[in-house]
């Protein structure tokens, strides 16, 4: 009986697995450190916010987020591995500890906080749901949409947001969802709907892909408000913090004027306020698990936010989106940063 | 235990005694116990993991959510659903609509599959080589990727719905659907409906009594002309009666162009149509093949046998050798129905609101209850195997060899 013993080995793993009950729970940090690669859940392809190349190397908005997290854990931007999520996967994916961090243009809403198991870290994009259609159709506003088919992805606020928008104003439509972007955009250019709706910023995105992108127009009205913002799973709190103070990392570097090119020169200041965000006095770094130049580390790799913003969804981009809300408090936007001190 | 009492043994008097470890029925014993330790140990840390995990990301486990409003619509669904309908409905309507598309790709598939399954043996060259051509295509090729062909078909050749084609009897058809006549709820039609119940009943009562007849060898009656009079005539004459005539008493609504889209009358979605064109398509590739193979392997001696007797080639077909071929078609063609039954779940990819896409979009992304909902889309997908398995079962015991 030459199985007898390996068989009885594996019983008794098995047994003192179970005797051992839950796994251990190291925190999320460690477990990155431990791993030496951060896991971030990202969108599958829209333009500007995270698309792979033909290289399979990925860029946008969102995964410059996951770059300068890295680069704040590891002093390296492409320790990453990104996970394609679509709208109806990514909770699920972030529930059972397949990513990280989940930095894929997601809408924060209460039910996100409560019921679905993520916490919101801090707000990198201020979007709003809008209408497209196309121009030929000769529809001026949104309230004109009465009867319409509108294609809309599954599983997400654009869904509910469309169907709050029209039961409020007593009209009549036939949703056609779909399980991803993708389909959603192909179907209404192959004119399965007369509208496409979804964030904004996406609808700008989207349309750079369609057979005609003039002929598509988007409507003036927006009907809800979408704040996009980096989510991890409930219960560290190290992980949050350090996730969110990343952000506010790169929207106080813009507001010190610290930018990828300055960087260096910013460190040898003896401004205090630039010497304690970089690092050189105090142990601000430290004191969440990074190291004390965390900030450095994630200028010098993906710049500031108004950067990040201009290279993927400004003006130096294919978007050319522009900053609106999503400008620093001091210049007519909603982007603001506590102190770091 | 006592000093002085006696020691018990294996095999007293009877050779050496053998110690207990050696004896082959014990050793089984200890190993099916460890192993059932082992499988349930397994199911107690799996369980465990899920509690902590649970509690660790603060979501509570229960179905209460079935109940409450859910804020999206869903287009097309056989049992309606609105925006504030409960989530337990909306699953309800997603399974409405899993089972329709099944269903109507079961009934398309088997014809299908029995056509294309006798045209492989046919003895035309060119009528089997296209049999074959179409099984070899049909049936290596992805479902996924045939479902998104035809989706793209359907959407790409109709045109929009101001050009709609009109379609003799009131039908119009575009890329938004095929559009055609439905009746408006009015006494006269749910006399219609009764009537149509109470006659198919009749009519089964009727073969049934023939049946018996026949096997008592009296003669048997004329059902293919009596069927389709009692079907057409008993659901008219109950509107006559309740309505008092037949002129308005059946109101319908015709579809006709409305603003953006057509309207009125009932839409079959292109979503709809894709599927159960994919699925029917797919799945009548194998049911031919299992046709075929059900056929050729009734013996050759049977054929002869029959024509020795006299008959014609119909009655052969008839009367010897599809009896005996069903009784080889029948299970595998269960295992069909099955595959086309779960494959249906495809829908999410083209836009159709089945189970699977309402239940894992929508209302899992807005409940957050990932576990519930899942375990219940298996369920419930289980549930639809079993019977399904039980009714073939059922047929399948019905057509076997009675062995007297």
């Amino acid at each position: 009986m030459k199985r007898a013993p390996v068989l009885m080995a594996m019983t008794c793993g098995v047994i003192a697995a179970a005797a051992n009950g839950a796994p251990a729970s190291a925190g999320v940090l460690d477990q990155v450190k431990q791993r030496g690669e951060l896991i971030c859940g990202s969108n599958p392809g829209l333009a500007g916010f995270g698309v792979p190349d033909d290289k399979g190397k990925w860029t946008g908005f969102d995964v410059d987020y996951c770059r300068a997290i890295s680069a704040a854990i590891f002093g390296d931007p492409d320790k990453v591995k990104y996970v394609p999520l679509t709208a109806k996967d990514r909770f699920t994916a972030l529930q059972t500890g397949e990513i990280d961090v989940l930095v894929r243009n997601t809408t924060w809403t209460m039910t996100g906080d409560t019921a679905v198991g993520a916490s919101f870290t801090s707000i990198n994009f201020y979007d709003q749901q809008a209408f497209m259609v196309r121009a030929r159709l000769g529809v001026k506003s949104a309230l004109e949409l009465n009867g319409a088919e509108i294609c809309v992805q599954r599983g997400t606020t654009n869904e509910l947001n469309l169907a709050d928008f029209f039961r409020a104003h007593k009209m009549d439509y036939k949703p056609v969802a779909f399980g991803s972007a993708a389909e959603t955009v192909r179907a209404y250019d192959a004119h399965r709907c007369d509208v496409f709706t979804s964030d904004s910023s996406a609808l700008y995105a989207e349309r750079l892909r369609m057979t005609n992108p003039a002929e598509n127009i988007v409507l003036p009205e927006r009907i809800s408000r979408e704040p996009f913002a980096a989510a991890v799973r409930k219960g560290d709190g190290q992980w949050f913090d350090v996730v969110r103070w990343v952000g506010f990392g790169l929207v106080a570097a813009e507001e010190a004027g610290i930018t990828k090119a300055n960087v260096e020169e910013k460190r040898a200041s003896d401004n205090p306020e630039l010497r304690r965000m970089l690092g050189v006095d105090g142990k601000l770094g430290s004191g969440i698990g990074l190291p004390n130049e965390w900030l450095v580390n994630i200028v010098r790799a993906v710049g500031n936010y108004g950067e990040i913003y201009e290279r993927n969804l400004g003006e130096n981009s294919r978007l050319k989106i522009p900053r609106g809300q999503n400008n620093l408090w001091n210049k007519g936007g909603l982007m603001y940063a506590p102190p770091i001190r | 235990m006592k000093a002085g009492k006696p020691v018990r043994t294996y095999g007293q008097g009877r050779g050496p005694a053998i110690a207990w470890w050696g004896n082959p029925a014990a050793r089984a014993l200890i190993w099916q116990a460890l192993l059932a330790i082992a499988v349930i140990s397994l199911f107690v840390w799996a369980g465990r993991n899920v509690v902590t995990n649970l509690r660790a990301s603060h979501i509570t486990w229960g179905f209460g959510f079935l109940a409450e409003p859910a804020s999206f619509d869903i287009t097309g669904s056989l049992i309606p659903f609105r925006a504030g309908d409960s989530y337990g409905r909306a699953l309800m309507a997603g399974f409405g609509n899993t089972l329709t598309a099944s269903l109507t790709a079961i009934v398309i598939a088997t014809a299908l599959g029995f056509v294309v399954g006798v045209a492989r043996l046919s003895n035309n060259a060119l009528v089997a080589r296209s049999a074959s051509a179409y099984v070899e295509v049909l049936r290596n090729t992805p479902l996924l990727l045939q479902l998104l062909v035809w989706y793209n078909v359907v959407l790409k050749a109709l045109p929009g719905p101001r050009q709609s084609i009109a379609l003799p009897g009131g039908l119009l058809l575009n890329n938004r659907g095929l559009y055609g006549p439905w009746p408006v709820e009015s006494p006269g039609w749910n006399a219609v409906g009764a009537g149509l119940l109470t006659a198919l009943g009749l009519c089964i009562g009727l073969a049934a009594w023939s049946a018996r007849r026949r096997r008592e060898g009296k003669a048997a009656l004329t059902l293919w002309a009596i069927a389709p009079a009692v079907l057409i005539c008993l659901p008219l004459a109950a509107a006559w009666l309740t309505a008092g005539s037949l002129v308005g008493a059946l109101p319908v609504t015709w579809p006709e162009l409305r603003g953006f889209n057509v309207g009125g009358g009932v839409t079959l979605l292109p979503e709809f149509v894709a599927l159960v064109l994919g699925l029917s398509l797919y799945t009548s590739a194998f049911i031919a093949e299992i046709v075929r193979s059900g056929v050729q392997a009734v013996p050759k001696g049977q054929r002869e046998a029959g024509r020795a007797l006299g008959l014609g080639e119909g009655p052969i077909l008839r009367l010897i050798v599809i009896p005996q071929a069903l009784r080889l078609i029948i299970p595998p063609l269960t295992g069909q129905y099955l595959n086309l039954t779960k494959n249906s779940s495809l829908a999410v990819a083209i836009g159709y609101p089945d189970l699977v896409s309402i239940g894992a979009g929508p209302v899992l992304q807005n409940t957050g209850q990932a576990l519930e909902v899942i375990s219940l889309i298996m369920l419930i997908y289980l549930g639809l195997s079993l019977l399904t398995a039980l009714l073939m079962n059922w047929w399948n015991a019905r057509m076997a060899l009675a062995e007297r």
